[in-house]
Order: structure tokens, then C-alpha cells, then sequence
């Protein structure tokens, strides 16, 4: 007769690490659909090389630590870190961009601090500023919108500029990032920060067909589509509301002080909010909780900072955006924001309770 | 107060942070009676079943007990007795495995019961509001009534608060997926509950009375908001189903918005909670006198036929329930005791049922798929925080986790590890499935035992610093001890009576001591200088001799300086001892060779021919008091003949060779004195030959003490017609010592004054006989070490005696 012996509780709720991961990898879909939309095909390249890489990495330094490797290859932390390389980088950067950048993402940043879980920095974004760094114009070669491009892309065009640095028909990337005008193209951040040292102000900069309509062809879509994954993920509760909310509300504060002070040097607030990485950043980044703050006050504070941050980095920096940098320099604070903000455990320092014998009837 | 009382009565409650929803499983049990079962072939009863110490046993093997006897018993506050659930005997007291998370074993009674089930005397009190609060407390106690929720604390020590009570909270929230004990007790007895309640409002008169119950038992709230109607006093709080509402502190916190703080008990704040199942047991036990003996427990489980709240004695063995409720799995058992997420998993079927079981849980493999049950799944900790999301204590679950794998103690003190109620709520939502509480559970553990070392360690520290102090202090003690008694013994000394002579002898005897080691030392160093001198005549002036002498003069000259009062007392004890007419021979002696100790001083100091006839002089008083000496002492006591004669011996032993000339050296100072060195020649060639034949050192020593006796006496009877006046003193001194010696019963007295004695003989031969003849002072030398190591292991006899 054999008895069970096992420790409380006997129940669980049946949640897996792998199954929140996925839950994000799946909330990534709307945004990375408005990539490819207004991009084409480029970021969906990167993002299968960038999985290819991770996964081939992952396993290479799970055996060599003689972990248990099926467990761990496909707990999907290292897929949905290879999806967020993808999804940052330009479209058409050389292929050996993602592999760089996802063999450092998990062989560098997370498997030498010990996999996943004691990983310091989140591994997407510190890939990504690496590459930035080490590449810059491999980069920055942003190719404008679709409908705004001198060249048609189809997806074996994409294909081959990836992989070879021309199209079918031979066009360079530079040739590629034409306008239809002739002008080499930005992207609507990098855009308003260059017309800025030219003299000119953010309304003329707005002008720009860059920017189309709204905040940016494409990039207003992509940033609502990352919004509206991330809604997805708070109604899931996969990721704590604290983080996103902060953040947007920081940068959205910081940039509005900005823009009341003065109209012509500062974008608006929802440009700031529908441009660049913020929502990825907002909903897929900060809220990685291994390298975030994890106690809701912790969270309050590290999304502000990261909001500040980014908002600062975008003004006043030398890179148009700044989600990555902002995020790294969180991860480097978030140990000490958790020694701060721990909240009070019940029955200490408590000062709510009424005094014993208040209230005699 | 007001504002509480209102906000419940509009079913406004607060909330306690975090709290899960685990699926509730109650539907399994909630819609059946409670179902008695029948009394089992044997009840295991542990001595202990709840928090504080087992109470003393009052019965023995093999006693026939009845229903409701009161088996153990005890007058400490946290001790609760416990009561025989039928009639029938006691066939074992022995350790058996008790229901406890670690499948501990302890002490249990074990009962066969007769099935007669033949009750005690009972009193049944009609009315409990006769009864004084004193009553019924005592009620209570007797009953063995202890916290029937799970901590199982002593209900007694509940109720005698003497604190002001503003709150009694009744729980019935039974927050735990599964169990529906309560909920059907509450169903079935709902007026025997009222009577607990109304027992417990007697006692502790609080202003409130709250009842809380989740409102996933609706048939339960029906039951006592109809038994509870026309009492203004009770309120009945239907609290939205958290787990876990039935935390004690969650409970108060949800009713009255306070927190207990950390460390105190509630009453502190003016409330006191009792569970509802315990409010049954105090209305039986007042009421109806009916101890502790039996309590609901919900058999649940999908691996049973027939799952059921049923009343089960307690000590009714757990694989007995469950075959009453078919228990359907044949090999992998998984029983739990408890909830599933607060219970323990048992070890074996034969853990009976304590006051504290509401519920055993037979869950099939599938039913309960925690990863804690089915093997490790644990991964890495990503910090998603979850955990502290739904911790009730408001911890960081994450936190105390990576402190608990490093071993982190102060970390986990100071993140509050000790307020976790190991409710386990962090544990269910954990995605990383990591088997927090018991991390948790073990880290308590590991900081328990190491506040218990730390402690020891205290107390070893405390003792060994109380050692050293105490040491310490009796050094100085010791040592005012010691000066108070030096100035005793100088006063004594000068006061002149006996006792005050054996002090003066024991200063002398010291100072003897210290003067025989100096000698010794001052001789082996020397020895070989006066060995090469011995051969020559004694006449011609050696610069080393006269350099040796002179040193060892300076030496006595100050010592003699620093005994000035010492020495004058040493010949008033002589002079004690005898009578007065020696004194002045005695002094006159002092005197002398104080004089002359002095005088050799001066003269080896300028080193002239005269010191040959001043040491002759001195040789020759030297050999007067050496003599003197002998003779008074050596026929006075034993040992003190023992003493002398060893001196003799050492003294024959260097002078068998050297005897002829030094004998006629002495000649030519005086007659006298070359009588006595013949007959010392003699007496210690005899005793070189008894020596030489004698091979055992022992027996030596012993023959030639018994021999040396006689040898001391020939002395003394030799030498008194040399000088017949130092013969008569002798005489009178001997005599008047054996007198003194006799009369003396004191054995360590005797020994010591001996020794003194002794010591004063050996002191005189040192001094007198140094400048004299360097080969003289050597074998003084030798005759003080040897009388030095004698006398230190007399003494130490004498000391220990």
C-alpha cells in the first residue's frame, strides 16, 4: 500500500509559465498584422530567423548546462523573446542582424545569468541596443511605408534584401528606402527630431508624408495594434495592469508639460504614444516581470521611470526612440525600487485601526 | 463601533488583500446529513491534540474506562484532557503516528471499546444562566475543549481573557474547497449552536456578536439568521466567498477592518473568535456534559462511493471512515487530512481522527493533479508576482522564496516569513509551480532550530561569562581572604600564644623554602667551582671561593636583613616552646650568627685573610647551632628525627670521602667541633655502608629514618658532654616539645610546626655553614633540596589532610 505524500496545498490553478508566455506570443499577433500590412514581409523574416536562432541558441546552451532541455526549450521564453528582436528590427536588415541579436538576446543576456527567471536585463531589448550600438546603419535603414515606397516589395523581394542586401531586380536597401519623391526616408520620430535641427517646427515636421494623417502611416496602426494585444493580455490578467498604466501615463504627462510649454519644439502627446516602440514597449517589455519591479507600488514607480525616460531620451537623446534604452536603464533600477516599495505585511506598522475603545454606544 | 455595526448591517464588509477562488467542490457532501457511523474495533487516541502540552495520564493499561471518563488531566492553562469516546478498555499506551504534516509519532492511548458504550454520571444543567462565568468556564476546561477550525487552540484559555471584549466573531466562513462540516452542523444543530453562543456571550459579555459565513452555504445562513432572529446582539455576515475568509486574522479584518498586530493575540483588540463547531461543543459540554468525544468530519473525494459528513468519534482510525464511505483506490492512496489546500497528506490510514480533523480528503489522481501531489514541476521563479498579488498576509511570496533556497535567515526575518499563515494561496496561482509553503515550511523550520542553537549558545555564553566573573571574583577573595588572614597571623604572632607560634613556624617554614631553593640553585650552578675548590686546603684564599662565599654572604646578609623581624620571632618560638630560660640562648643565637652573617658580609667584601678565622668561628657556632638544633628536634618528634637524619644522610653521603679532612680542618679550629665532625664522620660512614647494602630506595629511606633515629639520639647523647649546657637546653627543649608535641592532637599542627622546624634547622645549616666551607654549603645544599622536596611533599600531605 502505497500513500501519496505531498505538501499543501493539494490544488492548484493549473497555470504554466509556458502557457503565459504563449498568451503573450499570441497578443503580439495584432500588432506584428499591422507590420506586415503597412511593412510587408521584413519584420515576419526576422521574426522566423530570430525564432530559428533562439531556439538553435537555447538548446545549444541547455545542453551544455545539462539542463532538462524539453522543458525549458519550449517553455516559449526564448520564442517570444526572438518575436520581440523580430518585431523591433527594420524590415529589411541583413539577416545576420536577428541571428546576432537573438544568440546574444539568450546565449548573452539570459542563459549566462542563469535562464530564465535570473536574467537581469529583458533579453529583446538589450540585443536591441546592442545591435543599435554595433550596427547602426544596418539599424536604422527603415524603409518607408508600403504606399509611400518608390519600389514595389513583394515578399521574395523582401526575402532576398534580407538575405542579400538586393532585391530580385537589384535594388539596394538605399534604393529601396526612396520616397517616391526621391528622398530617403525616416521613420515619423526620427523625422520630427531632424526637421527640429534643421529649424524646423513640429508642425511644419508634421507636414511630412511621412507622418500622413494621423501620428505616422503604419506606425499608428502597429502601436494600436500592440495596445490592443495588451488589452487582450490585462483581460487575461497575464500581465499586471501597474507597469503599462504608469508608463503611459508618465509619458503621456511628461510629453503633454512639453507641449504646453511649447508647441513647435515638442510633438504631441499621442504622437509620442502611437510612434515608435511605446506600446510594445508598454505592454511587452516593461511588463516582462523577471526583469521588472514586481510589487504594484514597485510597478507604479518603474513605469513612470521608464515613461520619464523615454520621453527624455526622445527629446533631448541621439536616438529618435528610446523604449530600449529606457527600458534597460529600468531593469538596472528595478532591484532597488523592490526594496523600496515592498509593501506593508499584514499586522505591521498598522495605523488604520481604530483605537480599542472608541466608540462606546 | 457604530460605524462597523452599521456597515455590516448594510452588508458592507472590508476585504483582506489578495485571496484565491479555487473551484469550491462542496456540492460533494453539502447535500447529505450528517451520517452516524458505527464505533470502530479500536480508537487511537494522541494525548495531545491540540496546541499547547498533552495533560497528564490518569488512567494505566488494561483499566476499564466509560463513555466520556476523562483519561488525561492536567491544571496548566494549555493543557486540555482529553476523554474516552466509548466505554471499554485500555489495551495499549504507546507512540503511534499521529495526524500531523510530518507523520510524527506520539504518545496515544489505545481503546478497545465493548460496544456497550455505557456512559460516566452526567449532570445535565437545565439552565447554564445559573451558572457563574467561574462555572462555566470550568465546564469547558473539563470538557477538552480546544479550537475546533484546525489550529486547535485551547478554548479555555480563549474565553478567560480578561480583556474588555467589544467583538465575538463566531466563524462558520469555512473557506476550504471540499469541507462542509460546518456547513451541515450549522444545518442540523443550529439551536445547540445558539446555546454555545449564548454560553460564550455569559462569559465574555462582548458588545457584539458576529457570525461569518461565505455565501456559498445559503441553507446554513437560512438556519441561523431563523435561530438567531429575535437576538439583537448577533449578527449574521454573509461574506462573499474568498479564500481564505476563515483566516482568523482575514475574518477580523473583513468584520471590522482592523489587523491584528504581528505577535499579539486579538483579544488585545478587544476579540475574541471562536469557531462554530466549537460553539456545538461548548453547548454539550455545559449543557448536556458531554465532553469532547466526537465531531463532524466531511469524508470527501472523488475515490469514494459515498461521500459524507459523518459524527466520528475521535480516534476512529482514518482508513476506518473511508471504508465507510467506499474508498475506492486500491494501490496509490493519496489521503489527506484537512482541506486541499491547507491539510496534510497522511502517511497512513491509521491516523485517527483528532479535534481538530474536519475533514479527510480522498482525492483521485486526477481530481487533485497539483503539481505538488504528481511530482515536481517546478521551473524557475520568472518574479510574475502572482503570489504576492494573492497572499493574504500581503507578502512577497517571490521574494521569501529566493531567500528560503539560499538559506537567507535574516532575509526571510526581515521580509516577515513569520506572518505567513501558510495559507497557500501563493502556491495554487504560482505558474512556475513551485511549492512555495513548503519552502516555506522548512525555512520556519531551519530558523526555529537555529533560534533554539542561538539560544543555547546564549546560555552557554551567559554561563561561562558567570564562571568567569565568579572566578574572578573569588581570586580577589581569595586574596583579601589570604591578606586578612596574613595581618590575623601577624597579630597573632605578636600576641605570643600557640597558635600564634605554628604561624610563625609556617612563616618560617616558607621562608626556609625559598632559602633551600636559592641554595640549591646557588650550589648546582657553583658545584663545579667548589668541587675543584674542595681538594684544596681550606686555608688558601681562592678569589672564586671568596666570590662564591661573598655572594652567598650578600645573599644571607639580605636575607637576614629582611628577616630581622621574622628571625627574633623564630627563637621567641623556641622560646615559647621550651621556657624562658632558653630564650636568651636562643636569642643569643639569632644574635650571633645574625652578627656573624653580618660580619661575613664585611669581611668577604674586602676579602681578607681574616675571613679564614672569622669562618672558622663562625664553622664553629654554626656547628653549635647545627647541633643544638638537631639535638632539641630530633628526639623530639619522628618525623622531625625522619628529617634530620635524612639531613645527616645527605650529608654523610658527600662526606664518607672527604670526612678525614675536613674533620682535621675542623680539628684545628676547635675540639668541639672536631668531636662532632667525628662523630658525624662515623655516624655517616655507618650510614653510607647501611646505604650502600640497602638497594630498595623505599626501604632505604624507611631503615635508615628508623636507623638515623638512633643515630640522632647517639648524637645528642655524644654531644652533651661537649657542651653541658647546650645538652641541658637541648634537653629541656626536647622536653618541653615532646610535651607540646604530645599534647598537640592536631595531626597537621604536628606536621607543620615539624616542618617548620625542620626548616628552620635546614635554614640555619645553610647559612651558618655556606661562608664557612664552600664543600659544606654544598652539601647543605644538597641536604635543603633534599629537606625542601620533602618538606613541599609533606606539606602538600598535611595541606590536603
Amino acid at each position: 500500500m502505497a500513500f501519496w505524500i505531498a505538501s499543501s496545498p493539494h490544488n492548484h490553478m493549473q497555470s504554466e509559465t509556458s502557457a503565459i508566455m504563449r498568451l503573450v506570443i499570441y497578443a503580439t499577433i495584432p500588432g506584428i498584422f499591422a507590420q506586415w500590412y503597412f511593412f510587408g514581409w521584413g519584420n515576419l523574416i526576422h521574426i522566423s530567423l530570430a525564432i530559428i536562432t533562439a531556439l538553435v541558441a537555447e538548446f545549444t546552451v541547455l545542453s551544455l548546462r545539462e539542463k532538462k532541455i524539453t522543458a525549458q526549450l519550449f517553455d516559449g521564453s526564448a520564442i517570444l523573446t526572438a518575436v520581440l528582436i523580430g518585431i523591433s528590427l527594420p524590415a529589411i536588415a541583413p539577416w545576420w542582424i536577428s541571428v546576432i541579436g537573438a544568440t546574444f538576446a539568450i546565449v548573452i543576456v539570459k542563459q549566462l545569468y542563469g535562464g530564465l527567471g535570473h536574467n537581469p536585463f529583458n533579453p529583446a531589448m538589450a540585443a536591441y541596443v546592442m545591435l543599435l550600438i554595433s550596427f547602426p546603419l544596418q539599424m536604422t535603414s527603415w524603409q518607408p511605408p508600403l504606399e509611400l515606397m518608390a519600389l514595389p516589395l513583394n515578399f521574395v523581394d523582401t526575402l532576398s534584401v534580407v538575405i542579400s542586401g538586393f532585391t530580385i531586380d537589384g535594388y539596394s536597401v538605399e534604393q529601396l528606402r526612396m520616397h517616391i519623391d526621391g528622398f530617403t526616408m525616416a521613420t515619423p520620430l526620427d523625422t520630427v527630431k531632424t526637421n527640429l535641427t534643421l529649424g524646423l517646427t513640429v508642425t511644419e515636421s508634421m507636414e511630412s508624408p511621412v507622418i500622413g494623417n494621423n501620428f505616422g502611416i503604419g506606425w499608428e496602426w502597429i502601436n494600436a495594434g500592440f495596445l490592443l494585444g495588451g488589452l487582450f493580455l490585462l483581460a487575461k490578467k497575464a500581465i499586471n495592469w501597474a507597469t503599462p498604466f504608469s508608463f503611459l501615463s508618465s509619458l503621456f504627462v511628461c510629453s503633454f508639460i512639453a507641449f504646453l510649454l511649447s508647441q513647435d519644439t515638442n510633438a504631441s502627446t499621442m504622437f509620442h504614444w502611437f510612434n515608435g516602440a511605446c506600446m510594445l514597449g508598454a505592454f511587452f517589455i516593461l511588463t516582462d516581470p523577471v526583469s521588472g519591479a514586481t510589487s504594484v507600488k514597485g510597478r507604479l514607480v518603474f513605469g513612470a521611470l521608464a515613461g520619464f525616460l523615454v520621453f527624455i531620451i526622445r527629446k533631448y537623446g541621439g536616438y529618435p526612440d528610446a523604449v530600449a534604452f529606457a527600458v534597460l536603464l529600468c531593469n538596472m533600477s528595478a532591484p532597488l525600487i523592490d526594496q523600496y516599495t515592498r509593501p506593508r505585511t499584514y499586522g505591521h506598522n498598522i495605523t488604520s485601526n481604530p483605537p480599542k475603545n472608541s466608540g462606546n454606544e | 463601533v457604530a460605524t462597523v455595526i452599521e456597515r455590516i448591517k448594510r452588508g458592507h464588509f472590508w476585504t483582506f488583500h489578495g485571496g484565491i477562488h479555487p473551484p469550491q467542490q462542496k456540492f460533494f457532501t453539502s447535500d447529505k446529513p450528517i451520517r452516524a457511523v458505527s464505533i470502530p474495533d479500536q480508537l487511537i487516541l494522541p494525548l495531545q491534540q491540540h496546541i499547547g502540552i498533552p495533560a497528564e495520564l490518569q488512567v494505566k493499561v488494561g483499566d476499564k474506562v466509560l463513555k466520556g471518563q476523562t483519561l488525561t488531566q492536567s491544571a496548566h492553562p494549555m493543557a486540555v484532557p482529553i476523554h474516552a469516546p466509548t466505554s471499554g478498555t485500555i489495551t495499549a499506551i504507546k507512540n503511534s503516528v499521529i495526524a500531523h504534516p510530518s507523520g510524527l509519532s506520539e504518545l496515544c492511548l489505545f481503546i478497545t471499546p465493548d460496544f456497550e458504550d455505557k456512559w460516566r454520571k452526567r449532570h445535565i444543567c437545565t439552565n447554564f444562566n445559573q451558572l457563574t462565568n467561574h462555572q462555566l468556564i470550568e465546564k469547558i476546561s473539563a470538557a477538552g475543549i480546544s479550537g475546533m477550525g484546525g489550529a486547535g487552540f485551547p478554548t479555555q484559555v480563549k474565553v478567560s481573557t480578561r480583556e474588555d471584549i467589544q467583538y465575538l466573531i463566531i466563524n462558520a466562513a469555512e473557506c476550504e474547497p471540499y469541507i462542509t462540516a460546518d456547513d451541515l452542523l450549522i444545518r442540523e444543530h443550529s439551536p445547540s449552536i445558539l446555546d454555545g453562543i449564548n454560553i460564550l456571550d455569559n462569559i465574555l459579555s462582548p458588545r457584539h456578536i458576529l457570525i461569518g459565513i461565505e455565501d456559498n452555504k445559503p441553507q446554513a445562513i437560512k438556519a441561523l439568521q431563523q435561530a438567531t432572529a429575535d437576538n439583537e446582539k448577533i449578527s449574521v455576515c454573509v461574506l462573499p466567498t474568498k479564500y481564505p475568509t476563515g483566516g482568523e486574522k482575514q475574518l477580523i479584518q473583513i468584520l471590522t477592518g482592523q489587523e491584528v498586530p504581528t505577535g499579539v493575540l486579538p483579544s488585545s483588540l478587544g476579540i475574541v473568535m471562536q469557531n462554530i463547531a466549537t460553539c456545538f461543543a461548548i453547548a454539550d459540554a455545559v449543557i448536556n456534559d458531554i465532553p469532547l468525544i466526537k465531531r463532524v468530519v466531511t469524508v470527501s473525494g472523488q475515490a469514494l462511493e459515498k461521500p459524507q459528513n459523518v459524527w466520528s468519534l475521535l480516534g476512529t482510525p482514518v482508513g476506518y471512515l473511508l471504508a465507510q464511505c467506499g474508498y475506492l483506490n486500491k494501490d496509490k492512496k493519496h489521503i489527506i487530512m484537512g482541506g486541499p489546500m491547507m491539510g496534510y497528506s497522511l502517511p497512513t490510514d491509521q491516523v485517527p481522527v483528532v479535534k481538530t480533523t474536519n475533514c479527510i480528503l480522498a482525492p483521485t489522481e486526477k481530481e487533485i493533479s497539483s503539481p505538488y501531489s504528481t511530482g515536481s514541476k517546478e521551473v524557475e521563479c520568472i518574479r510574475c508576482g502572482q503570489c504576492s498579488d494573492v497572499c493574504p498576509s500581503q507578502l512577497l511570496p517571490q521574494e521569501l522564496q529566493w531567500s528560503a533556497k539560499a538559506k537567507d535567515q535574516q532575509q526571510l526575518e526581515k521580509l516577515n516569513l513569520f506572518d505567513c499563515i501558510e495559507c497557500g494561496a501563493c502556491a495554487y496561482v504560482c505558474p512556475s509551480q513551485i511549492p512555495l509553503v513548503h519552502y516555506y515550511r522548512v525555512a520556519k523550520s531551519e530558523i526555529r532550530q537555529q533560534k533554539q542553537l542561538d539560544i543555547k549558545a546564549e546560555h552557554a555564553k551567559v554561563r561561562f561569562e558567570a564562571r568567569k566573573e565568579r572566578l574572578a571574583r573569588d581570586k580577589i577573595a581569595r586574596e583579601e581572604k589570604h591578606k586578612a588572614a596574613a595581618a590575623a597571623r601577624k597579630a597573632r604572632m605578636n600576641s605570643g600564644t600557640a597558635a600564634g607560634n605554628s604561624e610563625i613556624s609556617a612563616v618560617a617554614a616558607a621562608l626556609a623554602r625559598v632559602k633551600a631553593k636559592k641554595a640549591g640553585q646557588a650550589q648546582s650552578a657553583q658545584s663545579s667551582i667548589s668541587e675543584a675548590q674542595e681538594t684544596l686546603p681550606r686555608n688558601t684564599d681562592n678569589g672564586q671561593k671568596s666570590q662564591v662565599a661573598a655572594a652567598i654572604a650578600r645573599a644571607k646578609a639580605k636575607k637576614l636583613a629582611a628577616q630581622t623581624n621574622s628571625s627574633p620571632e623564630a627563637s621567641s618560638e623556641t622560646t615559647n616552646i621550651s621556657n624562658d630560660t632558653e630564650s636568651p640562648i636562643d636569642n643569643k643565637k639569632a644574635k650571633i650568627s645574625a652578627a656573624v652573617a653580618k660580619a661575613k658580609a664585611k669581611k668577604l667584601a674586602e676579602k681578607s685573610a681574616s675571613l679564614i678565622n672569622s669562618s672558622s668561628t663562625t664553622d664553629k657556632e654554626a656547628s653549635n647551632t647545627l647541633n643544638s638544633d638537631v639535638d632539641t628536634q630530633a628526639p623530639a618528634d619522628d618525623k622531625k628525627a625522619k628529617i634530620s637524619s635524612a639531613i645527616t644522610k645527605a650529608k654523610a653521603k658527600k662526606l664518607v670521602d672527604k670526612s678525614v679532612t675536613l674533620a682535621s680542618e675542623i680539628e684545628t679550629k676547635t675540639p668541639a667541633a672536631d668531636k662532632k665532625s667525628k662523630i658525624a664522620a662515623a655516624v655517616a660512614k655507618a650510614k653510607a655502608k647501611k646505604l650502600a647494602s640497602q638497594q630498595e630506595k623505599t626501604r632505604v629511606s624507611v631503615d635508615s629514618n628508623s636507623s638515623n633515629n638512633t643515630v640522632a639520639n647517639t648524637e645528642v647523647d655524644v654531644q652533651n658532654p661537649a657542651d653541658e649546657k647546650k645538652a641541658k637546653i637541648a634537653a629541656a627543649v626536647a622536653k618541653a616539645k615532646a610535651k607540646k608535641l604530645a599534647s598537640q592532637q592536631e595531626k597537621i599542627r604536628v606536621s607543620v610546626d615539624s616542618n617548620l622546624s625542620n626548616n628552620q634547622v635546614a635554614n640555619t645549616d645553610v647559612d651558618v655553614q655556606n661562608p664557612a666551607n664552600a664543600k659544606k654549603a654544598k652539601i647543605a645544599a644538597a641536604v635543603a633540596k633534599a629537606k625542601a622536596k620533602k618538606l613541599a611533599s609533606q606539606q602538600e600531605k598535611s595541606e590536603s589532610t
